[in-house]
């Protein structure tokens, strides 16, 4: 079996230590995680954990049981990445002398459709949404010029399909 | 319960009293029936203690000498009555102590709730006297854990520690809890937990699976039924009996499913697995339809599994969902407890007999007894074995004893020869494989089934891993035999070094103490035998005793246990030889 990338979905309770939990079904597998994400869902009080995985999907459906299986997950799915909308969100800080010496880091900042954050005397920051090419694309674009700090989120993804986590609840 | 219902009638008619974190786990306890635990005191769960000193009438404490102890006790409590095994201790190394018993427990499936103090709240993370991390240090190996830190949230999480350890496939729950939550008061009242919103214990049957399956098995002409502990764990003995009984289907088990079935019912057809019997292990690779019941296809009972029953369709009666599919694909996977899923199913089968597929194991079983079998418990040659100290001990007990066994050799031949009679007998460390579960497991045996005669089998090796529990042995005087079976090796390590390490024995020759006068030091009657014509009566006379018995037996010291699967072979490769 191939590897491929999947996205995991896992809807749960918020309460410490479940994402040491999380984490360490991976570890166990000797499965590393690509990027992980946490955030609230559409759910009031539910969490939503977002873990991307280079794996097999043997591998995958055996994860996804072990993290259902932690008694605060409610549920948790997997997916391909064409079964998904998916985006990465980085930040970019350069120098702020750069913005007008550089007329260049103008049109790079168009072009990839990105946005200026914040501006102020030493710095000024950018912020990028897309995939993970487009965000390596603007990085590599910028790199020349000098970047003084770089930071990309985890994924964060939705369904094509709905999720049916709702009505899941409701049988609990 | 009681002693709070009192109070509250003696106080107002509030339905809360004010107690201490530390007197209100113990009401917990009570309230969840629990009358026996194994512990070992410390700084930080001292208050626990204090009331468990006046608490003591109503709960017994039984002081192991190692947490290690206090685990294995516990589970061995739970493996034979079906109740909750407790155990307790201090934090930093007290709670460390208890990593192995919870690994154990999480590996087999068995229910426990295991109760750590921790420093004090605001010490957390100062790396305080004696703080360890054990809610990280045991995440992998709890069902679910969980630390209190203020003593307002101690009958929820206990609640739901019992819960959960006890419900759908059991497993260890271990509650650290900070010392300034042992000792604040607050208003206590308490409710047992019916669920948890995130946690479905039982999968709900479906009858499309139901009756798939019974129409897999009402066609099969070569079904073979492999169960494993969930027949024991979801008491579904008597289905399985009835299911076996009506379809005529031979059966075999996994050394946790041992017991669930009479031995000697003629189709119990014996033990698959790495060492089970020859007919089981080569008939699945023959059979048209596996019928697997509560068992998890552990690489011990498959051999290489993309050789493992390619030619069978697979049902797969389970309770866990992540089981399902795991390691061998599953034509049909029944979801649920399995007494429910087998009463289900079994009005929906068809009487029948397969008596010339039957008897091809009977063919097999006399092959295996004419090669292995007759020598291990009729043996002609003059050092003692351990198949016949075994089969000694089938009849002095009738078959009714229960059998606790630790790790290596002595195991294999414990399970493969033991005689049970009635379930919930076999108590063993099957999927940890851990040396030194046995002895203070046969006392947590003993004391969950005090009707019960409880015989631990040890090999020299194991025995010397938590020997100290025969303090406890002494000093509560629980009537546990315990028989050594000594071959001056560890046995099964031995056996790999001259199957597949060229006789190279690295570390396998053990140097032993004198194991009747560690006994005697601790007063426990001890005797040692190394000659076949006082084997019978020995035993007779220690499954006669009422007290605490130690037994070493000398046995072969280069004995192999055999058939044998090797490490990644397939089970058609069982070697007889």
């Amino acid at each position: 079996m191939e590897n491929k990338w999947f996205t995991i979905s896992v809807y749960s309770e918020n309460n410490v230590g479940l994402l040491n939990r999380i984490s360490g079904i991976f570890l166990k597998r000797h499965i590393n995680i690509e990027s992980l994400n946490v955030s609230k869902s559409e759910i009031d009080d539910v969490s939503k954990f977002t873990i991307v995985a280079h794996t097999t999907e043997k591998w995958v459906h055996n994860i996804v049981g072990q993290i259902e299986k932690q008694i605060e997950v409610i549920k948790a799915y997997y997916h391909t990445d064409d079964e998904t909308i998916y985006q990465e969100s980085a930040l970019f800080k350069i120098a702020s002398g750069l913005l007008f010496d550089e007329r260049q880091i103008q049109n790079i900042i168009k072009d990839n459709n990105a946005q200026i954050v914040t501006v102020s005397r030493d710095f000024f920051v950018i912020a990028k949404s897309g995939r993970r090419s487009e965000i390596d694309e603007m990085h590599d674009q910028l790199k020349p010029y000098g970047i003084m700090q770089f930071v990309r989120s985890g994924r964060i993804s939705v369904t094509k399909d709905e999720m049916k986590i709702s009505s899941i609840l409701k049988e609990f | 319960m009681e002693t709070v219902k009192e109070k509250k009638k003696g106080t107002d008619s509030k339905k809360t009293i004010k107690i201490s974190g530390a007197e209100a786990i113990i009401h917990c306890l009570l309230a969840e029936g629990v009358e026996t635990m194994y512990g070992y005191p410390g700084g930080a769960i001292m208050p626990v203690y204090d009331e468990l000193y006046k608490f003591q009438d109503k709960l017994t404490h039984i002081l192991t000498r190692h947490e290690q102890g206090a685990t294995h006790a516990a589970q061995g409590y739970a493996r034979v009555s079906g109740r909750v095994g407790v155990a307790i201790a201090t934090s930093g190394p007290g709670a460390t102590n208890l990593v192995t018993g919870l690994a154990d427990a999480q590996i087999d499936s068995t229910p426990m709730v295991c109760i750590t103090g921790q420093v004090t709240r605001q010490l957390l993370g100062t790396d305080a006297f004696q703080e360890t991390d054990i809610i990280g240090i045991s995440t992998p190996v709890t069902k679910w854990n969980y630390q209190i830190t203020e003593a307002s949230e101690i009958p929820e999480v206990m609640a739901k520690a019992f819960y959960i350890a006890k419900s759908g496939r059991p497993g260890p729950v271990l509650v650290d809890i900070t010392k300034n939550a042992q000792i604040d008061a607050f208003d206590f009242s308490y409710e047992k937990c019916t669920g948890v919103r995130s946690y479905k214990p039982v999968p709900k049957p479906k009858m499309s699976a139901i009756q798939a399956a019974a129409d897999l098995i009402n066609s099969a002409k070569k079904p073979f039924i492999v169960w494993g502990q969930g027949v024991i764990l979801g008491q579904a003995e008597q289905e399985l009996k009835d299911l076996v009984e009506k379809t005529g289907i031979p059966a075999a088990w996994t050394i946790m499913g041992a017991s669930a079935l009479d031995t000697s019912h003629p189709l119990n057809v014996g033990m698959v697995g790495m060492h089970g019997n020859y007919g089981p292990n080569l008939m699945t690779n023959e059979c048209d339809l596996l019928i697997a019941i509560g068992m998890r296809f552990d690489d011990r009972v498959t051999g290489r599994l993309e050789d493992y029953a390619k030619q069978a369709k697979v049902i797969h009666f389970e309770i866990d969902p992540a089981e399902v599919n795991k390691n061998v694909q599953a034509d049909v996977a029944v979801l649920g407890n399995s007494k429910e899923t087998l009463g289900l199913i079994l009005p929906l089968l068809n009487e029948n007999k397969h008596e010339d597929w039957h008897n091809g194991f009977k063919e097999k079983y006399k092959i295996e007894f004419d090669t292995i079998i007759k020598n291990d418990i009729h043996p002609t040659k003059e050092g003692l074995t351990m198949g016949e100290v075994i089969e000694e001990i089938n009849l002095a007990s009738n078959n009714k004893a229960v059998i606790v066994s630790d790790v290596g050799q002595h195991q294999m031949i414990a399970c493969r020869y033991a005689k049970f009679s009635q379930s919930k007998s076999n108590i063993t460390s099957g999927g940890l494989g851990t040396m030194g579960f046995a002895l203070p497991a046969a006392i947590g045996a003993k004391m969950g089934a005090m009707d019960r005669e409880v015989v631990a089998i040890i090999g020299d090796g194991g025995y010397q891993m938590t020997i100290q529990e025969l303090g406890v042995i002494f000093q509560h005087n629980i009537p546990v035999k315990i028989v050594v079976l000594n071959n001056e090796h560890l046995g099964m390590v031995r056996q790999w070094q001259e199957l597949f390490f060229e006789k190279r024995y690295a570390s396998t020759v053990m140097v032993n103490p004198d194991f009747v006068k560690i006994a005697e030091g601790y007063s426990i009657e001890a005797k040692r035998i190394s000659e076949r014509k006082d084997l019978k009566s020995t035993i007779q006379e220690m499954m006669a005793s009422d007290k605490p018995y130690f037994l070493e037996v000398k046995v072969e010291q280069e004995d192999n246990v055999f058939p044998m699967i090797p490490s990644g072979a397939s089970v058609s490769e069982v070697r007889l030889k």
